[in-house]
């Protein structure tokens, strides 16, 4: 056995008052009449309910359900019928009330277990992990930390650290399981072992449980598991702090930010370990716990295991508690703990103790003094912060001054309250600027995410704003060019008719009479004459250079020549033809044009038309359909125009 | 090189210095282009401690147009929905005074979201048109209905409504969002003065 510990660094030593409730083995709590079970005990987001009121249950059968590791399964703590599924006030220190599945027990208190595994040593993680979520095993010490999520690390685990240390004053709730229960906590021991691949256990215990150090290593000698060391730590607060009792055990501190798994480390509290061996090898779901009941105001204190959802008054008179005597009912130690008022709160997964003082036993805190810097909190503070510096900052409301004090590795332990000469509330005023500070972070987040939002919409509607322009203006555009090709097929409707034209032409022609042909003829003469003098140069600087172009250019000379007297001699022909009678000839011509024309138009080509322009339009008009619904019904009805004509077009094809 | 420097000690310390002011206006010149910034780096920095509710209560429209305001000298006590907290911040980044909230502009409320009653709904989709952040749903003669997580509580949906169906309800506190608050304010005095003071 190792017995190398290392020292906490701060720490007090309040009185332990443990023996009280000590002196009694566990009883049992027995059945009430109505159990009340939140639906959120654990850290993390609240179950869901999955059963209906009126539906019958049986101990152990899933009642509230989830589907992330982050949240814990609920399960009916005794058989009977569900009476109401509702907000009830919730054992919570804000008072506030919770989701919560009502049973009203019928007092046969049926299991319904799960198939155990027996042969757990050679299950493989998944199913273990899987089995523990189910089970709702969630931390037992009063964190209420779903413990499927804590094991379920990807870390390499080398080290587990079970949790037996106690440190708070009055709870002896672990202690008394320790000394009952010891051969089902080393197997507890071996099955996480298993399950995390870890080599070894160190096994925390504070020195002042003779008893249960004794109960411990007697079943270890027993069970013969080397790997497996008790280690004994002085009594200290807050020794039980998970990175405290890490501290202490292996000289290592967990890095900040960070967790224990990043040492290769994990820890679990006794009674979490021994609610998961529950599950997997006896298949019971965690459904029932064991809570210290202690305080002067307590006849006969003792630890009792209860099933969750019972009601604290139960408990209360189970152990002959004075009302009279009673200051306050605190939740939890004297020094982490909540107080409250009502008794008619349930017991859940994270009460490890119900404290009832009188008012001579824990006085009520005297009113706070003016800071006086003595230093006695810092030299408290097990993880070695600035206590009064952290108090100064959080009055101020200076939030960066807060973090790079790390006011979050505050585990607040109260251990500076406990030493404050001043009596000042430290840790509330720690625990109210931790959350004002991740209001402020959410605050900020959600300022962002409606500045993205409000900036995506301006954008939007700017977008929108400009596609309306250029919509405006490419409608303006098509309108423009609707208008000129309606000029256009205008004027080419007069050509369509070519024999009007022709028509007129010759008319106005004829009209010009002779005089049209005579200039005609005078004009030919010119360009003849005009050519001919060309040719003639070409010719005579051909002569002079290159002799092989001279034949050629002498014959275009002589052809030109022939012409010329051609058409000096006989100055009208050609047009002297054509005006004899232009308008006749005229009209022969359009006829012959309209002829040539008519003929690709047939029937089949039109219908080819037709159909190319029908696919185009119902083309256009699809994609109208997403770009421009406003615009759609327009493109239906052209396509409609066209089918018409289509038909049309085709039946005259038909004839 | 010696030689001249020796014979013209004017003449070299006169070309010295320009040969220097040359060398760093280049590099000044060539950093101005190089890191330049866009924009008005003070403008986001208020922008961003601003609480983007967007409201308009400050007579500005939106948190942006108020930053600007801000940085050319408009007055920090303008943000009802920040409240006491946004003014704290913007006097610690502008190294000014701590301003009472501008009683005109209205006074600090707690965090609210929009809650359409739904049966009385039209669906006029006016309140949509308001919201600066979208987080209004519905379209035309159907009815319309806030998303909580994405509102922001800026009243300005609560106006438009023509049959006045739109309330701002107060964020309950919950298990969710319940946390410690600070302890009653110490007295810091004396213990011998205790309660007298």
């Amino acid at each position: 056995m190792s017995d190398i510990i290392f020292k906490l660094t701060g720490g007090v030593h309040p009185p332990q008052n443990k023996h009280q409730s000590t002196q009694r083995p566990i009883a049992a709590a027995g059945i009430p009449n109505t159990l009340v079970i939140p639906m959120s005990q654990h850290l993390g987001p609240p179950s869901k309910p999955i059963v209906a009121v009126g539906d019958r249950v049986l101990k152990g059968q899933c009642i509230g359900a989830t589907d992330t590791l982050k949240s814990a399964f609920v399960h009916a703590s005794t058989s009977g019928t569900v009476v109401a599924i509702e907000e009830r006030p919730h054992n919570h220190a804000s008072g506030l009330p919770a989701l919560s599945v009502v049973i009203e027990s019928d007092g046969r208190d049926e299991w319904q277990l799960m198939p155990a595994i027996k042969d757990w040593h050679l299950a493989d993680r998944d199913t273990l992990l899987q089995r523990i979520h189910e089970a709702g095993v969630i931390g037992m010490g009063g964190a209420g930390f779903p413990a499927a999520s804590k094991l379920s690390t990807d870390k390499n685990i080398h080290t587990l650290v079970m949790n037996g240390a106690e440190c708070e004053p009055y709870i002896t709730a672990d202690q008394m399981l320790m000394t009952e229960r010891a051969e089902e906590i080393i197997l507890s021991c071996e099955l996480l072992m298993h399950l995390l691949g870890a080599e070894k256990t160190l096994f925390g215990i504070e020195d002042n449980k003779p008893e249960a150090i004794a109960a411990v290593n007697a079943a270890l000698i027993e069970r013969g598991n080397d790997n497996i060391k008790v280690i004994v730590v002085p009594t200290v607060y807050p020794s039980g702090g998970s990175k405290q009792l890490i501290q202490i055990l292996t000289g290592k501190e967990v890095p900040s930010p960070g967790h224990s798994s990043d040492l290769g480390i994990i820890m679990q509290n006794v009674a979490t370990a021994v609610a998961a061996y529950r599950a997997i090898a006896l298949g019971e779901a965690s459904i029932s716990r064991i809570t210290t009941l202690s305080g002067d105001a307590i006849g006969e204190p003792q630890n009792i295991e209860v099933l969750i959802g019972t009601p604290l008054s139960q408990l209360l008179e189970q152990c002959q508690w004075q009302p009279a005597r009673a200051d306050r009912i605190v939740i939890g130690g004297p020094m982490m703990g909540y107080t409250i008022t009502d008794t008619s709160l349930p017991v859940i997964k994270t009460t490890n103790c119900l404290l009832v003082p009188t008012r001579e036993e824990l006085p009520p805190p005297p009113p706070a003094q003016a800071c006086i810097r003595c230093g006695l909190c810092a030299e408290a503070c097990p993880v070695s912060l600035l206590p009064q510096q952290l108090y100064w900052f959080s009055r101020a409301g200076e939030h960066d001054k807060l973090q790079d004090h790390n006011l979050f590795d505050c585990i607040e332990c109260g251990a500076c309250s406990y030493s404050c000469p001043s009596n000042i509330p430290l840790v509330q005023y720690y625990r109210a600027s931790k959350a004002e500070i991740r209001q402020a972070q959410a605050d900020t987040e959600k300022a962002e995410h409606a500045k993205q939002r409000f900036e995506a919409r301006q954008a939007r509607l700017q977008r929108l704003e400009e596609e309306k322009v250029a919509q405006r203006a490419a409608r303006a555009a098509a309108a423009k060019k609707r208008a000129e090709e309606a000029a256009t097929a205008s004027a080419k409707k007069d050509e369509v008719d070519p024999i009007q034209a022709a028509i007129e032409r010759a008319k106005s022609k004829r009209a010009g009479g002779n005089t049209a042909a005579t200039n005609e003829s005078v004009n030919q003469v010119t360009k003849l004459e005009k050519r001919l003098t060309a040719a003639k140069i070409k010719l005579a600087s051909a002569e002079t250079v290159d002799s092989d172009k001279v034949p050629v250019l002498q014959e275009a000379v002589d052809k030109l020549t022939q012409q010329l007297a051609e058409a000096k001699a006989n100055p009208v022909t050609t047009s002297h033809d054509a005006a004899v009678d232009p308008v006749q000839a005229a009209i022969e011509r359009a006829k012959a044009k309209r002829a040539g024309n008519a003929a690709p138009a047939s029937p089949a080509d039109e219908i080819a038309k037709l159909e190319k322009r029908l696919a185009s339009a119902i083309q256009k008009r699809d994609m109208a359909r997403d770009s421009m619904p406003d615009k759609l019904e327009a493109f239906e009805s052209a396509v409609a125009t066209l089918e018409e004509k289509l038909a049309a077009a085709k039946a005259k094809a038909g004839e | 090189m010696i030689e001249f420097i020796t014979a013209n000690p004017l003449l070299a310390a006169l070309f010295a210095l320009v040969g220097l002011s040359l060398i760093f206006g280049a590099v000044l010149g060539f950093a101005s282009e190089r890191f330049k910034t866009e924009g008005d780096p003070i403008t986001d920095q208020i922008c961003d401690l601003l609480p983007q509710t967007q409201c308009g209560q400050c007579g500005y429209p939106g948190c942006r147009p108020y930053a600007e305001a801000i940085a050319e000298g408009e007055r920090i006590n303008r943000c009802p929905p920040g409240g006491e907290a946004t003014i704290q911040a913007l006097a610690n980044l502008l190294d000014t005074e701590v301003l009472p909230l501008d009683e005109d502009v209205g006074e600090e409320k707690p965090k609210s979201v929009a809650v359409i009653r739904e049966d009385e709904c039209i669906g006029c989709t006016k309140c949509i048109q308001a919201c600066p952040v979208d987080a209004i749903l519905g379209s035309a003669k159907h009815m319309h209905t806030v998303i909580a997580s994405e509102c922001t509580g800026c009243d300005l949906c609560v106006e438009p409504c023509p049959v006045d169906c739109i309330d701002m309800v107060e964020i309950p506190v919950t298990l969710k969002n319940w946390h410690w608050q600070n302890p009653a304010k110490a007295n810091d005095i004396i213990a011998t003065d205790g309660g007298q003071a």
